[in-house]
């Protein structure tokens, strides 16, 4: 029997017991170097799962994120980092005309300029995020219920009509993406549209990305085409470039969504280095059960030595 | 259920037993989860449609379940969309669907203070009732002494996110009833595009399509915010720029589009010409034009008259103008060695808009001859008779290509960095870039949109553009062209099949009372001499065929007396102006929201409260409906809902899934949509709407002797209706549209038509969308079975060809320009044009043939003449004719402007149109006192998340909360100047008004130089308004009506404000804080209208 460790094989379907792999394991690379922010992942994923609108109707003034991050009513969010940096060799134009110090600041997530005089540098990034269907998925490992679980195409998907909603989850997962919705009082995430994957389409947020920022497949074809990716940008002068969460030798085994970004994860409000918060529970465990055959063997002791 | 199922379904039975002993997957699965099925899955079909949003043009797959609509989704197989979809077209089934839609008709009666209920059939009368007394009291047989048999008592807006079809009926029942002000989106969106291309090219519409854009190896996007306003669109230069071609982003703010830009370029709000003219001086003095395709296909060996004056030599401004009146005599602009034909004005005329108001800083509405003339949507303008003088070598001083040499040898780089704010480095990039791709084996694209029609001189930035291109040889070719993009489903079909006072279907003017008596009349002082507009006088009397049938007769004109006449501009402003004045008494919105997307919010909203009646048709009630009951005016106390005598009927409309029709997006392509599903309650067409509507109006006018109802009564209106609402046939219309022959069979194509009679055809530019009776427009052969040009989805106009002027794609011989750039070229050996487009060209036509000298029409055009359209048959690179404001785009600042015009004395055009109006102060002239109490450059925007005046989007959760409410970007040095905070509240103001918005302070804004000055720019998006979910103060409510003297487009992308922190002041204390900042500005009635500066 398989342990709840981060040293599991690497194809999650099979050891659900769906048999071996006949399905290939299905996922997302989501290129964020072409995408151009319009949203329309968010929305084709709402309309699709028939999620309620959750956004406050303020501004957050968060470049142009108004919805904040992924919650249980939104399952995909567009983030938008305004930085003060190169984007390979892009010329932003944007001289500034006047002294900086004279400047306020903003508040927004950026970091420092890469060259010294700092003129002209200035990108905009942007990045759809969603849930990562973890090789290592911590919320499964902790549904006490049965409510999450892997299909057999590798995802992990929480079922409504099971789900009590204990929340067990929510500190597990090591992404903060799944969360619950008080209206329902149930737990919800990205389900890599599991019903469509049954019918052989494709998720409804990557049929809808008019520049293909959100790509849907098989994973090992998708890792590859990532990789090539990252070889163009580099050769293109963007040495930034870099994947995201499609190491299966990372602390989650690599993710079922995985992503190219052009800058530190942190910047994109991703941790930079996930690992599946259930890791430790074999050790810890063994340590519990070690400890607890030490305690009987003492007690046991004791009462053995008292009889002469 | 057996027991040992029973068991076997046990989630511990199946973790016992089978392979999941953790229990992590198949053995938790539960039978709901098993059990699932995709909608799409269950649907009973799947039902092709068009997304309704803006006119990229994407196909949609409706799935409908129980005959409802359940899902709504691209459709993979679109040549131009691929399947995909943008926020708002994925939110469609929300749109069309969602509970936010209305289904009851209400009312308001006059001085009224609540909606009321009433049903359809009651209010249709009532209506009814209402259009045949307010015509019959406004009816006007004559103007000046002039026949006009009109009504300006009645108009009617919007039409451009309505069918072709839709529109069609609009038009010719307005104009059967004589109503002249039908307008649509087209004036304020894109009136300018169809002057500025069609004075240079012959026809109106973009000159490629968009799957072309990724043949580009560079492509230039100015005036326009692609990847926001046309995502799904934008994916084609995306796909050019990984096949290694330059992108490059030209726009006041650092916007997503420029994100994925190689470069992008700030410029100066207002500031095109001067930036587009740069570049023509950097490639003529440098002659690096594309010299065997300047000579072949543009008159650049054209001879001027003597007499011709440029900016040059009269300090910014041409020859022959009266600065009394602020109007052009253009008799000085023509060729040497042709005659001019009639009057001064049938040559020089306003394209789209036929305005007599044209010209002439203070807006028109008398009769005169300058003013009208021919539209140029697919006709170029007459240049009269006889043959033009040339000089093949380019030398003689007054060929166009020295004269247009001389009038950008001011634009340069020093001089664009002074006027845009470009440094001279940037701007060398740009130029070098669009050089080194084009030419012989290369080509570059522009992509503009409303960023460069909506100015005072609008259709000379087009111009501007056009100039560019064909001396760099970029026109008619792959992955060449000027990409003009439209924000409408179908606001291209609405400009085709014009709701629009000035055209009739086709481009055909709507006649003139002084020159335009009789049909000869008409079509002599409309038609050109030479190419396929010669043929004018056979697309008019099919048209009147269409329009009256039997009743219309060689021996009564064909009925040209029915069509009511111009006097003037009755343009959307213009009306306004009416109302406010109480010329015009009723007026029809159909799917247009003026109080958030006309400029000046609240003189549209003060025409508004002075009608006699107000019919609306939309989804919910936008602020155009509601302004009586919570508009802005009553917080203010200007208006009290009490006094307010307007009568509002609200009309519940259809969504684009509730019926069948064709949109014609931005690349002239029709595409036809089914209906997916019957309204609900009293929701109901446009088509359904008009029809009935006319019908009515027919009952109530039978039998009349009257002979102002004759062509109400004469007009065929007899459609099949079908379905249980009795919905008339959609097809029926398009079948109209495309034309019959004498024996009631379909026609193929324009070329049939014929002037005697006895073919009919609504729309000649149409004519073969029903080719062989069959609904070419529904064609859907998937992408992937064909080439890029995928010339068996759907039909475009005209002829279907994809890429208009394709005879260019060749040299003079007939021959590709390049084996890599090969498009349409001569088959010697089978005499014929071939390629992979439609030749835009007689087929047979070899490249040698030279037209007879006694030659007409399309005869008369050579074998090298690509430009069909055109009375010369070239690209334009000097318009002798057509345009009112001068023959070579010349930069002027806008009307509103903190900056004095570094070029000319000239500060602004001087035959700019000006609403006059209390309600419509315009700024001091820049150096002047007072100019600087107004010290920024505005600008207004979309984004992607919202559509136009918001009625569409500001509705629907799902796109509300992406942007919930109205801001105002500027960078973080005036944030520092002014003292704004992020995300606090700042208050913009100008003359007319004053909003306030939340404060994005962001580095995508920059300061630009403009030599030793920095000039501050602001940003506000202009969906706003205070209904909906997503709400804010209207940013319309700042712009002016300063207007476009060729087609009457307001100037709203660019304007002078200033900018304070904290909010507006509320209630009555806003007009006095408006008055304030006039009194500070010293701003009158007179302020800013000379017309020489």
């Amino acid at each position: 029997m398989t342990a709840l460790s981060g040293d599991r094989p690497l194809d999650p379907a099979s050891e659900a017991g769906w048999g071996d792999a006949e399905r290939p394991r299905k996922g997302f690379f989501t290129d964020t170097s072409i995408c151009i922010g319009c949203k329309a992942c968010e929305v084709a994923c709402k309309e699709w799962n028939a999620i309620p609108e959750d956004g406050s109707m303020t501004l957050t003034g968060m470049s142009y994120d108004n919805t904040a991050g992924l919650s249980a009513d939104t399952w995909r969010h567009v983030a938008f980092i305004e930085q003060k940096k190169p984007l390979g060799h892009q010329q932003p134009g944007l001289e500034r005309a006047r002294d900086e110090a004279s400047t306020v600041d903003l508040g927004m997530p950026s970091l420092p300029a890469a060259s010294a005089d700092g003129e002209s540098e200035f990108r905009w990034l942007m990045s759809s995020d969603v849930c990562k269907h973890c090789t290592h998925a911590a919320c499964l490992d902790v549904c006490p219920t049965g409510a999450l679980i892997r299909t057999e195409f590798g995802t992990v998907v929480v079922q409504d009509d099971v789900c009590n909603g204990c929340g067990y989850c929510v500190p597990a997962c090591p992404y903060g993406v799944i969360d619950k919705r008080p209206a329902d009082g149930g737990m919800h995430k990205c389900t890599l549209c599991y019903d469509r994957l049954e019918v052989g389409l494709t998720p409804a947020c990557a049929k809808a990305c008019p520049t293909e920022s959100i790509q849907f497949g098989d994973l090992d074809e998708l890792r590859g085409r990532a990789e090539g990716r990252v070889e163009a940008l580099h050769a293109a002068g963007i040495p930034d470039a870099r994947l995201y969460g499609h190491d299966p030798t990372d602390g989650v085994g690599g993710d079922g969504a995985f992503f190219l970004l052009l800058d530190e994860p942190e910047v994109y409000g991703l941790p930079p280095d996930p690992v599946v918060t259930t890791r430790d529970l074999p050790r810890m465990w063994r340590h519990a059960a070690f400890a607890a055959a030490g305690l009987a063997a003492g007690v046991a002791a004791c009462f053995a030595g008292r009889r002469p | 259920m057996s027991v040992r199922t029973w068991i076997e379904q046990w989630p511990v039975y199946r973790q016992v037993t089978g392979d999941d002993r953790l229990a992590l997957g198949a053995a938790s699965r539960s039978r709901i989860t098993a059990l699932q099925q995709p909608r799409t899955a269950t649907a009973d079909r799947v039902v092709k449609s068009i997304c309704p949003y803006c006119a990229v043009g994407c196909a949609t797959d409706v799935y409908v379940k129980d005959d409802k609509v359940v899902q709504i989704e691209g459709d993979p197989h679109s040549p131009i969309s691929r399947g995909r979809l943008c926020p708002k077209g994925s939110a469609t089934l929300q749109l069309t669907t969602g509970e936010q839609r209305l289904q009851q008709v209400l009312y308001r009666r006059p001085h009224g203070t609540e909606w009321e209920e009433l049903d359809l059939q009651t209010a249709l009368e009532m209506v009814a009732d209402r259009v045949v007394q307010t015509r019959a009291e406004t009816f006007e047989w004559e103007s000046d002494g002039k026949r006009t048999r009109r009504t300006l008592g009645i108009a009617s807006l919007g039409g451009a996110a309505l069918d072709n079809e839709e529109n069609y009926l609009i038009k010719k029942l307005w104009t059967a009833l004589g109503i002249v002000q039908v307008e649509n989106q087209a004036r304020v969106c894109h009136s300018s595009t169809v002057a500025g291309l069609g004075t240079s090219f012959g026809r109106g519409g973009s000159t490629m399509f968009m799957q072309d854009l990724q043949n580009s190896d560079c492509i230039v996007i100015q005036g326009s915010n692609f990847a926001e306003a046309h995502p799904v669109g934008f994916q084609w230069v995306m796909e050019a720029k990984a096949r290694g071609a330059t992108v490059i982003h030209v726009d006041p703010r650092f916007t997503r589009t420029s994100a994925l830009a190689d470069v992008h370029v700030p410029i100066r709000a207002g500031s095109d010409i001067a930036f587009l003219g740069g570049i023509i001086n950097h490639v003529l003095t440098n002659e690096l034009d594309f010299r065997e395709f300047v000579l072949t296909h543009t008159n650049a060996s054209t001879l001027l008259r003597q007499d011709f004056r440029d900016t040059e030599d009269l300090d910014g401004v041409f020859s022959g103008l009266d600065e009394e009146t602020g109007q052009y005599d253009p008799t000085s602009w023509g060729y040497e060695g042709v005659e001019e034909k009639g009057s001064v004005g049938a040559s020089s005329a306003p394209p789209d808009a036929g305005s007599d108001g044209g010209g002439g800083t203070q807006e028109g509405s008398s009769v005169h001859s300058s003013g009208r003339g021919e539209t140029h949507g697919s006709g170029g303008p007459s240049i009269g008779e006889g043959e033009p003088h040339r000089d093949e070598t380019l030398q003689h001083p007054r060929c166009v290509y020295q004269v247009v040499k001389r009038h950008y040898a001011r634009y340069t780089p020093e001089m664009v960095s002074e006027t845009c704010g470009i440094p001279p480095e940037l701007f060398a990039q740009v130029c070098d870039a669009l050089v080194r791709n084009s030419g012989h084996d290369r080509t570059s694209a522009f992509a503009y949109a409303v960023g460069w029609t909506q100015h005072t001189v609008g259709a000379q930035y087009i111009r501007a553009c056009c100039v560019l291109q064909l001396l760099l040889g970029n026109v008619g070719r792959p992955g060449g062209g000027i990409q003009a993009l439209r924000g409408h489903a179908s606001i291209q079909g609405s400009s085709d099949i014009p709701t629009l006072y000035n055209l009739l279907p086709g481009y055909l003017p709507m006649p003139h009372a002084e020159e335009n008596l009789d049909l000869d009349s008409y079509v002599e002082s409309e038609a050109a001499e030479r190419g396929f507009w010669g043929n004018m006088r056979s697309y008019a009397v099919s048209l009147l065929k269409a329009y009256w049938a039997d009743a219309a007769t060689a021996d009564n004109d064909f009925c040209f007396d029915y069509l009511p006449r111009l006097t003037g501009s009755h343009g959307t402003y213009e009306t306004v102006k009416e109302q406010v004045e109480g010329v015009c008494k009723g007026y029809f919105l159909m799917g247009e929201n003026p109080a958030v997307g006309s400029s000046n919010a609240k003189l549209q909203r003060k025409g508004l409260a002075n009608l006699d009646w107000l019919v609306i048709r939309d989804f919910t009630l936008i602020e155009s409906a509601t302004w009586w009951k919570d508009g802005p005016e009553l917080a203010t106390g200007e208006m009290r809902t009490e006094e307010i005598g307007t009568e509002v009927f609200f009309f519940p409309a259809s969504a684009v899934i509730e019926k069948s029709g064709t949109f014609t997006n931005t690349n002239r392509l029709l595409q036809w949509h089914h209906r997916a599903q019957e309204p609900a309650g009293d929701c109901r067409s446009d088509l359904w709407f008009m029809y009935h509507l006319g019908r009515l109006v027919r009952e109530r006018l039978a039998g009349s002797t009257d002979e102002r109802d004759r062509p109400v009564l004469d007009l065929t209106w007899d459609y099949p209706v079908e379905g249980p609402h009795d919905e008339p046939s959609a097809e029926a219309v398009l079948q109209e549209i495309n034309g019959y022959d004498g024996n009631g069979d379909p026609l193929s194509a324009y070329t049939q038509l014929k002037d005697d009679g006895s073919t009919s055809c609504g729309c000649w530019i149409y004519c073969g969308v029903y080719a062989d009776g069959v609904n070419q427009s529904a064609r859907r052969k998937p992408a992937s079975e064909q080439d890029w040009v995928a010339a068996e989805w759907a039909w475009a106009w005209p002829a279907n060809r994809r890429t208009l002027y394709n005879r260019a794609s060749a040299d003079a011989e007939g021959n590709p320009w390049s084996e890599r750039k090969a498009y349409v070229w001569w088959d010697a050996d089978a005499k014929t044009w071939t390629g992979h487009d439609v030749p835009d060209m007689q087929a047979d036509k070899p490249p040698s043939y030279q037209p007879p000298k006694d030659a007409r029409g399309p005869d008369a055009l050579s074998g090298t003449d690509a430009f069909i359209m055109q009375a010369d048959g070239k690209g334009w690179l000097f318009t002798p004719a057509g345009l009112l404001d001068g023959p070579l785009p010349t930069h002027y600042e806008p009307q509103d402007s903190p900056v004095q015009n570094p070029l000319y004395g000239q500060q602004r055009n001087p035959t700019r149109s000006l609403i006059k109006d209390p309600q419509n102060m315009l700024h001091p002239d820049p150096g002047t006192p007072g100019a600087d109490v107004f010290p920024f450059v505005l600008t207004t925007y979309r984004l992607v998340e919202h559509f136009t005046g918001g009625g569409m989007s500001r509705t629907l959760p799902y796109l509300s909360e992406l942007q919930p409410e109205l801001f105002v970007e500027v960078s973080p040095e005036l944030a520092a100047e002014r003292g704004l905070e992020h995300l606090g509240w700042a208050t913009v103001v100008t003359a007319r008004n004053a909003i306030e918005a939340k404060v994005l302070v962001t580095e995508r804004m920059t300061p630009l130089k403009l030599g030793e000055r920095v000039v501050h720019q602001i940003g506000m998006p202009w969906h706003y308004g205070p209904n909906g979910l997503a709400h804010g103060d209207t940013p319309n409510e700042l712009t002016s009506a300063s207007l476009d003297p060729n087609v009457h487009i307001q100037e709203d992308k660019a304007l002078s404000a200033d900018i304070q922190p904290g909010r507006r002041p509320q209630g009555r204390d806003l007009p006095a804080y408006v008055e304030e900042y006039r009194r500070r500005a010293g701003v009158t009635d007179e302020t800013g209208r000379a017309v020489r500066s």
